[in-house]
């Protein structure tokens, strides 16, 4: 199975005066998985509509490998989706929801058969191709979906946000599964999801989108560790983000001109952990929380600005002490201070 | 449901007192009409004093009768095979359009069921006058599919409002055009209400007289035509047996119907 490369070249589509999508330009790479990241309305499944053809760009440009798919058919394009509700169809059961894609394309009787097998199998449903589909759980439905849509071998597999409907352990597996299915496969896949941790743990780059604009591609760490936005830093985890009058160095030097970010989990009680080159917040405890793996504390500045600050269970021996009101320093070392340019407090 | 009722002697007397008035009010006007059919006399009298069958023969031996019959046969199921296609693929439109064009576009398709029948008639006249269409088969028929569209339109729009659009698209993603979309994946699933679509359609022309009356020639007169001018013409039982055939022939399509949903 041969994946193809897709690039997205100034793609905008607006509904009256809502802009969907802003000029969004985005290279995908032949194999990759690649998730499109971001709040409800950001214009990720507008994209991924786009590219499946049932939203048509006013402008810009749509290519499949070098093919411009911009005006082609969604029947014609030879992409699978997986959707968000699985859209099977009720009125035929499983073997015949995943032969479909196959008696559609003329194949002969027999290899449609055997390759409907084949796709089960990949999913584990081989025993259930005679089930109808009202009789299916929700992760069986997600699997037959997947089979469905890798069935007839297509070159590129979109996803709309394919395990929300799912509860939280059974994603978990899921996202497991649909990765090995990815890399056994080799397809390019581009996966809509709004959960921040689902797209760190599944892709190979991450688009962080909002407002119908791209706001950062990058690798998961990066993204995580290194957000060129005030969005992308939020939108993340629990960050926080300082003015930088309001940060001392340990040093004794004063911190950047810019804004800083720091992640909740990259503070320390104490100063050793930090390190020499750290960075250090002086403010009074507001609230505490235990969350059984960490405790979360909630420091108030001088200022008045909040910071969250995550403390490891296992380093919190402390932290059930402490009493609100109490003033107190956390600190984070010089590598976990990331400074954001442009962004304002 | 029938909890909800007071649970009161006096009440429930009334209420099924009330149910049964109603119910005689619908039927009986039908039902008188039967035994009429099988009076031996000459004219429409209740109750018969004599019986016979010599009306269902006097309708079964004429042939004005009998073409008049075969005209409506023939124009009910026309009928039903283009309004419910073209109400499907309005319905379908409609419901993918969504907001205000959809709202008027809706309004526009149910006029004609709005409009007075006899305004629609001569005007439907005008125009087929224009065609040279009037006198034809084929100008009834543009008044009863045009009659037909918002009956099934009125079924099929809630059946498809509940209808999961995401399926379509699966099916364009996996490969089906527009006609495999909707031949393969919402015709199957809106059975029952297509059902409920050809029956009602083939009923509103079946049951039409007034754009037939200013339409329709001496040779394809439909039968509801030819009763009405047979009743200015001459009163004889007659009518009353083409009456009660009809009826049947009703009852049965809809039983027919009724039961396949069923199953």
């Amino acid at each position: 199975m041969k994946s193809l490369a897709i690039t997205i070249d100034s793609v905008r589509k607006t509904y009256g005066t809502y802009i969907a999508l802003d000029d969004v330009s985005l290279d995908i790479k032949a194999g990759e998985f690649l998730t499109l990241l971001g709040p409800s309305g950001s214009g990720k499944t507008t994209l991924l509509m786009a590219l499946a053809g049932f939203v048509r760009p006013d402008s810009g440009k749509l290519l499949l490998g070098d093919q411009d798919i911009t005006r082609l058919a969604p029947n014609k394009r030879d992409i699978g989706i997986v959707f968000q509700n699985y859209a099977l169809f009720p009125h035929m059961n499983v073997l015949a929801n995943v032969e479909y894609p196959l008696v559609l394309r003329k194949a002969p009787r027999a290899e449609v058969r055997k390759r409907a097998f084949e796709a089960l199998a990949r999913v584990k449903l081989e025993d259930l191709s005679e089930r109808n589909i009202a009789a299916l759980s929700g992760g069986q439905r997600q699997r037959v979906a997947l089979a469905r849509a890798i069935v007839f071998e297509p070159r590129v597999m979109l996803m709309d946000e394919p395990l929300s409907a799912l509860d939280k352990n059974l994603r978990e597996t899921m996202q497991y599964e649909i990765r090995r299915l990815h890399d056994d496969l080799g397809i390019t896949t581009i996966y809509v999801t709004h959960d921040q941790r689902e797209a760190l743990i599944m892709s190979d780059r991450i688009v962080v989108m909002n407002s119908g604009r791209i706001q950062q591609i990058d690798t998961p760490q990066r993204i995580y560790n290194h957000p060129s936005t005030r969005f992308v830093a939020e939108f993340m985890g629990e960050a926080n983000i300082i003015a930088p009058g309001l940060v001392r160095r340990i040093d004794g030097v004063d911190a950047s001109p810019e804004a800083l970010m720091i992640r909740a989990e990259s503070f320390h009680l104490d100063a050793k952990l930090a390190g020499r080159d750290g960075v250090a917040l002086e403010g009074t405890l507001r609230a505490k929380a235990f969350r059984g793996e960490n405790w979360l504390l909630t420091l108030v500045l001088d200022g008045g600005q909040e910071v969250l600050v995550c403390i490891p269970a296992a380093l919190a021996s402390g932290c059930a002490e402490l009493a609100t009101g109490q003033s107190m320093t956390a600190f984070a070392s010089a590598a976990k201070v990331h400074a954001i340019p442009g962004a304002r407090t | 449901m029938l909890e909800a009722y007071p649970d009161n002697r006096l009440s429930r007397i009334c209420l099924w007192g009330f149910s049964a008035l109603v119910m005689a009010f619908l039927m009986l006007p039908t039902l008188v009409v039967v035994p009429l059919s099988f009076s031996a006399s000459d004219l429409l009298e209740f109750p018969p004093r004599a019986y016979s069958l010599r009306w269902y023969d006097h309708f079964f031996g004429s042939a004005t009768w009998m073409a008049a019959l075969r005209t409506s046969l023939i124009l009910g199921t026309l009928t039903a095979m283009l309004a419910v296609p073209l109400g499907l693929l309005a319905c379908i439109s409609i419901n993918r359009l969504g907001g205000k064009a959809a709202v008027a576009i809706q309004g526009i398709l149910l006029t004609p069921s709005i409009v007075p029948g006899i305004l629609l008639a001569i005007g439907l006249f005008f125009v087929l006058a224009a065609q040279r269409l009037v006198g034809t088969l084929f100008g009834v028929l543009v008044g009863h599919v045009v009659l037909a569209i918002p009956v099934v339109c009125i079924v099929l729009l809630p059946a498809l409002a509940r209808f999961d659009w995401n399926q379509v698209q699966a099916a364009r993603s996996l490969g089906a055009n527009w006609a495999r979309a909707i031949g393969g994946i919402i015709v199957p699933q809106l059975q029952i209400s297509l059902l409920s679509a050809i029956l009602m359609a083939f009923l509103t022309s079946l049951d039409e007289s007034v754009i037939s009356i200013f339409v329709s020639s001496g040779q394809n007169s439909t039968l509801p035509k030819l009763m009405f001018i047979s009743l200015r013409d001459q009163i004889d039982p007659t009518i009353a047996a083409i009456s009660t055939v009809w009826t049947a022939i009703v009852v049965v399509v809809v039983l027919i119907v009724t039961s396949r949903q069923k199953s």
